[in-house]
């Protein structure tokens, strides 16, 4: 089977499952980055067709969420927090160490494809900034030892 | 029976190591052959003690912490299964001042139970609102909640009982009860502890406004960010379909409430209440023009409560114990208690639910124990990135809606964010104002322009390029942004950039203070 027609099906999948849901829109999209890690474009024509919605809608749908991709991210995927708490603990300095161990800048992908660099705004993990997220992993009190540590972990099993 | 150790599911704890610590502690006791029941409870909010790990005795649950896997084998040698004397010993949990001091009504369980267990929620009071509220009209549920002055945690601060009666008395076949879960407020985590250490309370409190009102479909919309939060809510949700807690026909009583969470996608806007519904039908989330009201005209149309999660979460305990009891809390307008986030640069970092009225100096101090790094605290930034930073002269002000409005200060969802005497507050003004640029929905120009020529300004200013033309350009575009938004996003984000520059000239380069 080739990638596309994967991709089609698991589209087509997850839209039939769903498009009945109030608003579903949004369930759909997630459905299919959970499945896929983002959403390419080719999925948006079947969206649309099912939720008799025009294809610039849907797009306009995905681009307006900070969260929804339309490029395929790295094996993991580091959301660093910039938001006030984790400044006051160091975040800007941790930001500068994190960016340049992994050479990367935000919304970016390091050239071996195992780590995408994202930032959030606040993790609720405010009590032990500064603070990441890497899949559904949340780390608190991060130090650039500490995030030495989780990508070594990490990059070796990617 | 076997021995009963707790160690918290919370995901700040779990971000701490609190899996792996659960982890050794099970596999130490099967390597000594000790039989145990282990726990995963909410966190108590005593974050600088997380993984705090307890054990049940008969005086009651003693603690240990901050608990590495390390730890754990020491832990066992010690005999903390009985309580025993440890490096890492607190004594009893409840017997922490930290905990002691604090009025808990809506965290009354969290850190005590097994948070996905209903069994634990009934054994500890739980669904004794709903009980009451079966038993009672709905003009009646709506009058215990006005009468316990609860006002909306999320930010506005309205009065819950006024929003519920217009839902209740705008006619409709089909009404809606939303739980704003986006929690965006940096610095804020209360609404996520309740979500991952007590789902059913929020449960609880949704079903009984739907009773309320009349309304038989809910939706939690919470922020993507909180995965562990969607894992908590979904299994308790299934728990109360299968006990009919939830459902057609509710304990019973043949009416229905259905429930469900749906996640948002990352955008800070979202959490504005308008801006959420049109997430929740599928569209960008665009903030719409008031009024139509949401509760006249709100999701698909139709009377809608939004509240936060906070607010319904404290409806419980309004039900069960009447409003007045939840009313002799607090002063002025502001009643009942408020679950204080205190984060940032402070040693103490927690949750601490006390009634209104306390001064943030207390907290900082009584309870936060200072600064993490043990530098002075210059500045606290109060009520999420759209609240003032305020300097040590405001921290005798009393936690008080109407007392920090008084001051140009915001309240918020109570979140504190603590930074010491390193911080550049141009800095932050500058981050205030890139935060609005990147989180404009775009819907208005003041917002969508302002935001990104007020962080240009904020540049020349940082670079001290002329400052005599700048101060007063960056005054006109606060001003601008403050009259011409449709919604906070724009129309607060001259809270944190002016009181920046009214409270911290010094770090714009000038030297006379200006009033606000
Ligand atoms: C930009 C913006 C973001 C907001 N984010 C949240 C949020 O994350 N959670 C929340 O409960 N309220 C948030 N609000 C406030 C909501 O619009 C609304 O007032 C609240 O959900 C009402 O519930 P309450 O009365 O229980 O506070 C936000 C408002 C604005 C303008
Ligand atoms: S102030 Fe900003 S976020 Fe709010 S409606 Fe206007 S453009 Fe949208
Ligand atoms: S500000 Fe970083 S986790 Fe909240």
């Amino acid at each position: 089977m080739t990638e596309s027609v994967t991709t089609q099906s698991v589209v087509q999948e997850i839209t039939n499952n769903l498009k009945n849901k109030p608003g579903a829109l949004l369930p759909i999209l997630h459905g299919i980055q959970d499945a896929l890690g983002y959403i390419p474009a080719e999925s948006v024509p079947e969206i649309a067709k099912s939720l008799s919605l025009s294809r610039a809608e849907v797009h306009g749908v995905i681009s307006f969420y900070h969260y929804f991709r339309e490029t395929p991210p790295g094996k993991n995927t580091v959301h660093l927090c910039r938001a006030e708490s984790c400044q006051s603990m160091g975040g800007k300095k941790l930001e500068d160490y994190v960016k340049n161990k992994l050479g990367i800048d935000f919304h970016e992908t390091t050239a071996d494809g195992k780590f995408s660099l994202e930032p959030v705004y606040c993790l609720g993990n405010c009590a032990c900034s500064p603070a990441m997220q890497i899949g559904k992993e949340i780390y608190g009190r991060v130090s650039a030892e500490s995030f030495d540590e989780t990508i070594k972990e990490l990059g070796e099993i990617a | 029976m076997s021995i009963k150790i707790y160690v918290p599911s919370d995901s700040s704890s779990v971000s701490l190591g609190a899996d792996k610590v659960a982890a050794s502690i099970i596999s130490e006791a099967k390597k000594r052959g000790i039989a145990i029941e282990l726990i995963r409870n909410g966190s108590w909010g005593l974050y600088w003690l997380e993984p705090l790990v307890e054990v049940s005795t008969a005086q009651g649950r003693v603690g240990y912490g901050p608990v590495k896997p390390s730890d754990v084998t020491s832990l066992f040698d010690a005999d903390f299964i009985n309580g025993g004397t440890h490096a890492l010993s607190l004594g009893l949990t409840q017997e922490i001042d930290y905990l002691k001091k604090q009025q808990r009504l809506t965290f009354a369980r969290i850190g005590k139970t097994d948070p996905i267990s209903l069994k634990d929620y009934v054994d500890n009071d739980g669904y004794r609102g709903l009980a009451n509220a079966l038993s009672l009209s709905q003009a009646e549920i709506v009058k215990a909640v006005t009468d316990s002055g609860l006002r909306g945690r999320g930010g506005a601060a309205f009065p819950t009982g006024i929003k519920w009666n217009t839902v209740l008395n705008t006619p409709s076949e089909q009404k809606y009860i939303i739980c704003n879960a986006d929690e965006g407020d940096s610095g804020t985590f209360s609404d996520r502890m309740v979500m991952e250490g007590d789902p059913f309370v929020l449960i609880e409190g949704m079903t009984i406004a739907g009773l309320a009102v009349g309304a038989t479909q809910g939706y939690i919309y919470l922020r993507v960010e909180y995965p562990h939060a969607f894992e908590a809510l979904n299994a308790a949700i299934d728990s109360a379909y299968k006990e009919d807690y939830l459902g057609e026909n509710i304990k019973g009583s043949n009416k229905a409430f259905h429930l469900e969470v749906r996640l948002g996608a990352g955008a800070y806007v979202c959490g504005e209440e308008t801006s959420l519904m049109e997430s929740l039908e599928g569209k960008r989330g665009l903030v719409r023009f008031k009024p139509p009201l949401p509760a006249i005209k709100g999701l698909f149309g139709q009377p809608t409560v939004v509240n936060n999660v906070i607010s319904l979460a404290s409806v419980p305990i309004i039900l069960d114990k009447g409003g007045e009891h939840y009313r002799d809390f607090g002063l002025g307008r502001s009643r009942g208690t408020l679950p204080i986030q205190l984060a940032g640069n402070i040693k103490h970092a927690g949750l601490i639910e006390l009634a209104f009225g306390i001064t943030l100096r207390e907290i900082l101090y009584d309870f936060g124990g200072g600064s993490a790094t043990g530098r002075p605290i210059r500045a606290v930034q109060v009520g999420g990135p759209l609240g003032s930073y305020m300097p040590e002269s405001q921290f005798d002000t009393p936690l008080d809606y109407e007392a920090f409005a008084a001051i140009w200060a915001v309240l918020g969802h109570g979140g504190i964010v603590v930074f010491d005497d390193t911080v550049d507050m141009a800095e932050m003004a500058k981050y205030s104002l890139e935060f609005c640029a990147i989180e404009s929905c775009g819907k208005c120009t003041p917002c969508r322009i302002g935001s990104t020529r007020g962080y240009e300004v904020m540049d020349d200013i940082i670079n001290g390029r002329d400052l005599d033309k700048n101060i007063p350009l960056l005054r006109d575009l606060c001003d601008t942004l403050l009259n011409g938004s449709l919604c906070a996003l724009g129309g607060m984000t001259p809270y944190p950039v002016l009181s920046a520059l009214n409270h911290f000239p010094e770090d714009f380069g000038i030297n006379e203070k200006a009033g606000a």
